[in-house]
């Protein structure tokens, strides 16, 4: 379609971005126009966040930014300078599993796994807000995260089993 | 007294592995993020594709302007039907192994539009973002050609599909004279039901990037249910040698089908590539994840007859489904009712309607999962009616042998499903009256149907190599989309050579490895999960073998059938403090690698003389809101009888995974077509609702034992598909049981039950 203002702007011009990204910090050359999720897959090569619709939709871009989880496909690169982000990849310690992961591989919390590393970002961030305490908190506050393998009742006991174990 | 030393349970043949609960071998790389799916792949240079969908359903491109796109810098390249390569020409070029009948659709092959958001441009730059704002600038005009969406428009208009599909098979003939028996019946239903298109919606969208290597070679990382399918529609397509390119699919974040055909976006990538001399990845956008395959709309009508005790005297489906206009996508939906119940009147009947869509795809238990609810609801609105249980009812009418054909099935264990889940789900306590459970405004009803799908087998083909170090590797280039391939086929071979799991890999996903059908149908277990227990079957003989020729050896002179193998070692059946490592036999035998390939072959002839097919029971509970009319399903249990099951773990999820679609289906998703436009409404997952966490509560699965030696050496039928088929039955029959309200036209919304309501309280 014809561009609105009759003419096509310009790509926009790249910035410097700084974020802390699993402990270490990084300066980033990205457009303003690059989202959080496409810098993290595209210019760090953590494509351990998934896209599953690039709108907000789906949850599977799930990470934490200054450990509140958030939709990483919503927000955009620049907006995020100075603040330090955890993905899936930052969880383990070396080679000792977050329990949450640990929880989803035993509890088959999971088939295809492309929605896996978002659920679980967004379970850490549940937990550390305490609000769920109920096995239908849980249900409640993970449904932003969508599952097409339908892996629901194993991702509830997984997160519940690490709740059990006093939280991560 | 002493005891006789007995052979120790891990030493039980087979199966010390089959069977086993093992939690995914690749579940380490899916919780860490080092799982790597098809756009996760890089390579130095890669440039962004981006396609450009066009706004009309029918007609022609009349001019396609690309020059405010051209003029960004970074923008490479914008491929549009006018200035592409050649390309072939025949249409057999263009099939891939689950093409139907017709003439396959060519991405920007010509000015023609045959369905709206069809692919018309690819806009190639330095970046992502860039790529996405060209696509943007690139002007399409259009003359739009009068185009037809509507199926219920154009129900009249259709024609009798013929065997256009592999795997499809027309419906019987008659047997009887069911239009007589219906009129004639004691008691009757005849029920009119549609089944709204749906999309598959992986959470992946789906994506490929091609490696273009200097030599001109290709790596491309595809989201496909099957590499060697993607591999062959490549070569053929553009003409290229099949040395010089390889499909590599190690990951790919759930298909339901959706990849069982070459999409789009892998033209694309490899366009691009070839002319840039490039490596290009192109992804699909969530809108344009419903510009290819979907489970066709359908309308259908069922109607039974009985007597007063339950016999059926009356069977009648007829089906409407939709298909394009290039293409006669046929699925067997009709053919179920004639094979479940005991029936001498049966008249089954299924046309296609061609409409101006892309054409339908195979989705999870294509057919069977619109076919069969049909039928399980007329059998619950007929079991109403004779105010018989519907369990009894099922019964009553059940039947060991397939009508359709008169053979027995090789195995049918559906009775213990009904009895094992009805035990489960507390069945007996259900008092038969609709509205009869009530807590304040929530109508709780209790709903069940049973379900069927087919055991198929393919041919496939494994290698299996094992190294002096006790480690076996095991390929076949089949794929897991969640399935659970890489878990089950790492079991099967372990079982063979009684290894640890740990001392198995197995390959998939890669058009180099040997050969293997596409992954769909539930045969992947039955197909590839013989072939690689025949490899390393083969490789247990030349153990043995070998162990019986040591001199002087633990197990000189044994005999195969004599031999077990556990802990990595062979050890005599009879005594097994005879016992020789694998290692062991290898270096004496002077052996650092045994390389064994197998193809399986299906049992033709025992399969011939049998019907085979999974079955299941399920019970559902739902608790409707008589003032909003919102349904919640709060317990659900699902009895499978699948033959044997090879992880309880992995099978497990898959049922529970299908139940949860058979909620969907059964009250969530449709696609909505404008059909002024010829265009879907709410192509995208805020408005194409799937379930999320909040609407799946207890899911209880039982498998029940069944045994079959028709079906595969493995006596494993596959449970990808069993699990969704009847689901949306068992719940719309509990929404009857809770309200009164009989609702046949799927998804069943709020406004359905609401009006359901408003009519049987006389408003």
């Amino acid at each position: 379609m014809p561009h609105p203002m009759g003419f096509a702007p310009p790509p926009p011009e790249v910035m410097a971005v700084t974020l802390t990204v699993n402990g270490v910090e990084t300066t980033l050359q990205v457009a303003p126009w690059t989202s959080l999720l496409d810098a993290l897959r595209l210019h760090l090569d953590l494509t351990g966040t998934k896209k599953g619709c690039d709108h907000g939709q789906c949850g599977a871009c799930t990470v934490l930014v200054d450990g509140r989880r958030i939709n990483s496909c919503l927000t955009l690169a620049v907006m995020q300078d100075g603040r330090s982000v955890t993905t899936i990849e930052g969880l383990a310690s070396g080679d000792t599993l977050h329990p949450l992961q640990k929880a989803f591989v035993e509890n088959d919390a999971f088939q295809c796994g492309y929605c896996t590393p978002g659920q679980i970002c967004s379970a850490a961030g549940l937990l550390a807000e305490g609000k769920a305490k109920t096995d239908d908190d849980i249900r409640e506050l993970m449904s932003g995260n969508l599952c097409r393998c339908g892996a629901y009742p194993n991702i509830v006991k997984a997160i519940r089993q690490v709740m059990g174990e006093g939280g991560a | 007294m002493i005891a006789k030393p007995s052979i120790p349970d891990v030493l039980r043949e087979p199966g010390a592995q089959i069977g086993k609960p093992v939690s995914r071998v690749d579940g380490r790389l899916k919780v860490t993020g080092g799982a790597k799916y098809a756009a996760e792949f890089s390579a130095p240079g890669l440039a962004h594709g981006y396609i450009v969908s066009s706004t009309i359903a029918r007609g022609r491109i009349t001019r396609i302007d690309t020059s405010a796109a051209l003029a960004l810098p970074g923008v490479l390249h914008v491929f549009t039907h006018e200035n592409r390569p050649s390309l072939a020409w025949f249409d057999r070029k263009w099939k891939d192994d689950d093409a139907p009948k017709g003439s396959p659709f060519r991405p920007l092959y010509d000015a023609e539009i045959i369905h709206s958001l069809q692919p018309v441009a690819l806009v190639v730059a330095e970046s992502f973002e860039l790529a996405r704002y060209a696509a943007r600038l690139v002007q399409v005009e259009y003359e739009a050609a009068p185009h037809r969406t509507d199926l219920h428009a154009h129900r009249d208009d259709t024609f009798t599909p013929g065997k256009d599909k592999g795997g499809f098979q027309p419906p019987p003939k008659p047997r009887g004279d069911a239009d007589r028996a219906l009129a004639e019946a004691e008691v009757s239903v005849d029920l009119e039901f549609t089944q709204a298109t749906e999309h598959h919606n992986p959470m992946e969208m789906h994506a490929s990037t091609v490696i273009h290597h200097e030599d001109g070679t290709l790596a491309v990382y595809d989201k496909t249910q099957g590499a060697q399918n993607s591999h062959s529609w490549i070569c053929n397509v553009f003409n290229l040698s099949k040395s010089d390119v390889r499909v590599l699919s190690p990951f790919v974040g759930g298909a339901f089908g959706s990849g069982l055909r070459p999409q789009h976006q892998l033209f694309m990538a490899v366009l691009a590539a070839t002319q840039l001399k490039r490596s290009v990845r192109v992804e699909l956008s969530r809108p344009q994840m419903f510009s290819f395959g979907h489970r066709p709309e359908t309308i259908q009508r069922v109607a039974l007859g009985a007597r007063k005790d339950g016999t059926l005297t009356a069977l009648i489906h007829e089906a409407v489904q939709e298909s394009s206009q290039n293409e006669n996508y046929v699925e067997i939906v009709v053919n179920w009712s004639g094979q479940q119940y005991k029936c001498d009147n049966v008249r089954l009947d299924y046309k296609l309607c061609r409409l101006d869509v892309h054409t339908p795809l195979d989705q999870r238990a294509p057919g069977a999962a619109t076919g069969v609810p049909a039928l399980e609801i007329a059998m619950d609105e007929l079991a109403h009616k004779l105010g018989m249980d519907p369990v009894e009812l099922r019964l009553k009418n059940y039947t060991d042998t397939d009508p359709n054909t008169g053979k027995p099935f090789s195995s049918k264990e559906l009775r213990a499903c009904f009895q094992q889940g009805a035990e489960r789900f507390g069945w007996a306590k259900r008092n038969p009256k609709p509205r009869s459970m009530r807590e304040g405004r929530q109508l709780i009803g209790w709903g069940m149907a049973s379900g069927v799908w087919d055991a198929m087998q393919g041919q496939a083909v494994a290698k299996a190599t094992l190294g002096v170090d006790g480690r076996l590797t095991v390929g076949s280039a089949t794929a897991d989309i969640g399935t659970g391939t890489y878990t089950v086929m790492t079991q099967i071979a372990a079982d063979v050579l009684g290894l640890s799991v740990k001392d198995v890999t197995f390959h998939l996903g890669d058009s180099s490895l040997p050969m293997a059908p596409i992954e769909g149908g539930s045969w992947t277990v039955s197909s590839v999960g013989s072939a690689v227990k025949a490899a390393c079957d083969r490789v247990r003989d030349r153990l043995v073998t070998a162990a019986s020729k040591m001199k002087g050896g633990p197990l000189a002179g044994i005999g195969n059938q004599e031999v077990v193998f556990a802990d990595g070692h062979l050890v005599a059946k009879a005594d097994p403090s005879r016992r020789v490592s694998i290692t062991d036999v290898m270096r004496a035998s002077e052996l650092l690698t045994i390389e064994e390939e197998a193809r399986s072959v299906p049992y033709l002839l025992a399969r011939s003389r049998h019907a085979l097919g999974t079955h299941s029971a399920i019970f559902a509970e739902v608790r409707v809101d008589e003032g909003l009319g919102t349904v919640q399903v709060t317990r659900v249990v699902s009895a499978i009888a699948a033959g044997r099951i090879i992880n309880p773990k992995t099978a497990r999820s898959q049922i529970m995974g299908a139940v949860v679609w058979g909620i969907g289906m059964a009250l969530e998703e449709e696609t909505f077509t404008d059909h002024t436009l010829g265009r879907y409404m709410n192509h995208d997952i805020a408005e194409y609702h799937i379930p999320v966490n909040a609407d799946v509560h207890d899911i209880d699965v039982i498998f029940v034992e069944e045994h079959d030696e028709v079906v595969n050496p493995l006596g494993a039928k596959g449970v990808g598909e069993i699990g969704i088929v009847g689901v949306p039955a068992a719940i719309a029959n509990a929404i009857f049981h809770a309200t009164g309200v009989r609702v046949c036209d799927l998804p069943i919304t709020v406004d359905k039950i609401l009006e359901g309501l408003r009519r049987n309280r006389g408003d």
